[in-house]
């Protein structure tokens, strides 16, 4: 079945509308927010701090480098149907691990050996999207942070529904009847280096790798506005 | 054959490429990957000849030996008192370092008891997390009440100035003691609640136009309105 | 154990100011509610700011038995969070003692104050009620977490309408009605007052809350009627003491009442 016209009527390459705030919670060390469609994120870092108990262990497997670790939460009241129960659940759990290797190789560990960063990332409203928010939200926090990296990491998700590759999918394409597929993709896009791919459904190799070059061109856009809100403070 | 892609007191943001090529050179934090030179924290460019320095704009403390620190007691032991300098170092004062009186082991708090704030020095840093401070030079010594105020450490020598200059300033026209620490702690002492306030502002002022030209004038312009 | 901030912040009191010029009983300057703030997802949701504070809250609304002795009211169920977002306090995990606190003390003065009409709730007697499900969460904790989540808790229950059921009363969260939950035109407040030494004081920042001795927080009616309270901290307080608080408490609440309006 084709799928020539996309529900919201957005072209197959342009993404939501997306909105980009940094040093919102000023008791975090850096923070930001962003918005994307109706996707919120928001981000804090805190750190280098020290280690609490629970991951005093994973810092001290690991003498000459520190620790990035990311706690993923979205709020009950962010889902479009039913109340979210608080609390962790496997899908967070896995997002925060797959959020925090996004990060990860992207920030320079070996600055704070014995010590660790946290990030904390909340969705008050959601719609499709959200580990992508969550990353862009976070490098911005990082980079406002003042946390020494390599690149700032950005993300988005693309989808594959019918023969169409389409940048940016919503909670709509998203629960396509006829079935679509679904892949996160997190990114450096001064390296090139993929941190974060992941996908749900049915897709053939040539159609990653397309799926793969329209994130990139989507990435580099909201790279520009991750660039504009961090720069905004200093205006 | 190289070419410069910013301008010296242009804001950077981590991943941004400075300059391509071999003719420049990387200082601060600024790092190069093959043939591109890269920030690599939020930051003020400062171009000096052929070298790229970055200024960073945020980011927490880094000790360094000699830096002057404001430090809280958090413990007496044997071997001294254990001090937080924030974050996650270990600040230590050994027998020693704190007086050049001899001192019993019993008699640590009549020095320094667990919730003084003092103002010290460090004399080493071991490893990336323990510190070793000293209190037996000129201007160390414990603090008395007064308000503390957190900076970003990065922008400490802005508000300090060249030889001082911009916190005598300070000092001078809102009539405060005032003690600041290389870790992003500032402490104020007035007379009047309302010339420490003004104190606290000047400071602000600072921290949130650091990365601009002509600050003096205008932090003296705000010291000087009433 | 000397506390050199403390003797300083009580210094600052005796001159009836504090670090930022305040007087003792004078709420920060920048307040300011925001309605539908996740407006795509919660039925009712609300963003309270008051000096750095920031809170948000949101309501979700659920169809379910009522309670075995209620059988023709609804209910609510308030839930606080201390997220770590939110502070370098708050530490990740189970609820911890001091979110439980705010949950159940912001609950009882909306509760106790009869501002939601429950039986209003009811669907149908005996099988089917509404539920109201608020939870409340702090992004910037810079002090009075109390006043805070307990407004944007109220703001988010003014903004809340009902989502369409269907005739088997099954709810489509993707329509809202036009109406509202019932509430009473009088609406609860609450004031938390804090003492140091013989100093009392409202809307403290976060270092203000470390150098309290003890905290009361009072809910007030539009009537000036008590109709919850809860002491916190350390040290004890006096009958004189409580009667000045609660004073203080229903001065403060009048002037908030009119900037909530």
């Amino acid at each position: 079945m084709a799928y020539n016209k996309r529900f919201d009527g957005r072209k197959f390459d342009e993404l939501r509308e997306m909105e980009a705030k940094v040093g919102i919670i000023k008791r975090a060390n850096g923070s930001a927010m962003f918005r994307i469609g109706k996707t919120i994120a928001l981000a804090a870092v805190y750190g280098p701090r020290y280690a609490s108990r629970d991951v005093y262990s994973r810092v001290m497997k690991s003498p000459n480098h520190g620790v990035l670790r990311c706690n993923y939460n979205m709020m009950a009241f962010s889902g479009s149907g039913d109340r979210v129960r608080p609390g962790p659940s496997r899908r967070s759990k896995e997002l925060s691990l797959v959020i925090e290797k996004a990060l990860t190789p992207l920030v320079n560990l070996e600055e704070f050996p014995g010590s660790v960063i946290d990030v904390f990332i909340e969705l008050p409203q959601t719609d499709s999207g959200t580990r992508c928010a969550g990353i862009v939200a976070a490098s911005m926090a990082l980079a406002d942070a003042g946390i020494k990296m390599k690149d700032l990491v950005t993300s988005v998700a693309v989808g594959k529904i019918g023969d169409k590759i389409v940048v940016d999918v919503n909670k709509e394409e998203e629960d396509y009847e006829d079935g679509m597929a679904d892949i996160a993709i997190a990114m450096s896009t001064e390296t090139g280096e993929i941190t974060l791919l992941q996908n749900d459904g049915i897709l053939k190799k040539e159609d990653l790798i397309e799926a793969l070059n329209a994130a990139k061109k989507g990435c580099l856009e909201i790279k520009k506005l991750q660039i504009k809100a961090l720069k905004e403070c200093y205006k | 054959m190289g070419e410069l892609k910013v301008n010296d007191k242009e804001i950077v943001v981590p991943g941004q490429v400075l300059a391509t090529g071999m003719d420049y050179l990387p200082s601060g934090d600024v790092f190069r990957d093959n043939d591109k030179l890269i920030a690599s924290r939020i930051g003020l460019i400062n171009i000096s000849g052929r070298v790229i320095k970055l200024i960073p704009l945020r980011g927490i403390y880094s000790p360094k030996r000699d830096d002057i620190v404001i430090g809280k007691v958090v413990d007496t032991t044997l071997h001294g008192w254990r001090v937080d300098i924030g974050l996650a170092y270990e600040g230590n004062i050994s027998l020693r370092d704190g007086s050049s009186d001899y001192i019993e082991t019993s008699e640590l708090s009549k020095y320094y008891a667990v919730g003084d704030y003092v103002v010290a020095q460090i004399t080493k840093v071991i490893g990336a997390k323990i510190v070793d401070l000293t209190m037996k030079n000129p201007g160390l010594r414990k603090l008395g009440p007064g308000r503390l105020m957190r900076v970003t450490s990065v922008k400490v020598p802005r508000i300090v100035g060249k030889q001082g200059s911009m916190i005598s300033m300070i000092k001078d026209a809102t009539d405060c003691k005032i003690s600041v620490g290389q870790n992003g702690l500032v402490w104020i002492s007035g007379l009047e609640p309302k010339n420490e306030e003004k104190a606290v502002k000047a400071i602000e002022l600072i921290e949130r136009e650091s990365h601009t030209s002509g600050l003096t004038e205008r932090v003296k312009e705000f010291l000087e309105k009433k | 154990m000397t506390d050199i901030i403390k003797e300083h912040a009580i210094s600052l009191f005796s001159k009836n100011t504090r670090e930022d010029g305040r007087k003792l009983d004078e709420y920060r300057k920048d307040f300011k509610i925001e309605l539908g703030v996740s407006s795509k997802s919660a039925e009712g949701s609300a963003r309270v700011t008051l000096g750095e504070t920031i809170v948000i809250a949101g309501v979700k609304l659920e169809v379910t038995e009522p309670f075995p002795d209620t059988p023709d009211a609804g209910a609510f169920i308030v839930n606080v969070e201390l997220l770590p977002l939110s502070s370098p306090d708050f530490e990740s995990g189970p609820p911890s003692i001091n979110s439980i606190e705010l949950s159940r003390v912001t609950d009882r003065v909306l509760r106790e104050s009869e501002f939601i009409d429950f039986k209003k709730l009811c669907l149908k007697k005996g099988e089917k009620v509404w539920m109201i499900l608020i939870d409340i969460y702090p992004i910037n904790n810079a002090g009075n977490l109390f006043d805070v989540a307990y407004i944007a808790a109220l703001a988010a229950l003014k903004d809340a309408k009902f989502p369409k059921l269907d005739k088997e009363n099954k709810i489509d969260y993707s329509e809202h009605t036009k109406t509202g939950l019932p509430l009473s035109k009088d609406f609860p407040m609450s004031c938390t007052v804090l003492k140091s030494k013989n100093f009392i004081y409202i809307d403290p920042t976060d270092k203000e809350e470390e150098i309290a001795d003890a905290r009361l927080t009072i809910g007030l009616t539009s009537h000036d009627e008590i109709c919850a309270l809860q002491k916190g901290g350390e040290a004890g307080l006096t009958i004189h003491e409580i009667d000045k608080m609660v004073s203080l408490a229903i001065t403060k609440t009048k002037e908030l009442r009119k900037l909530i309006k």
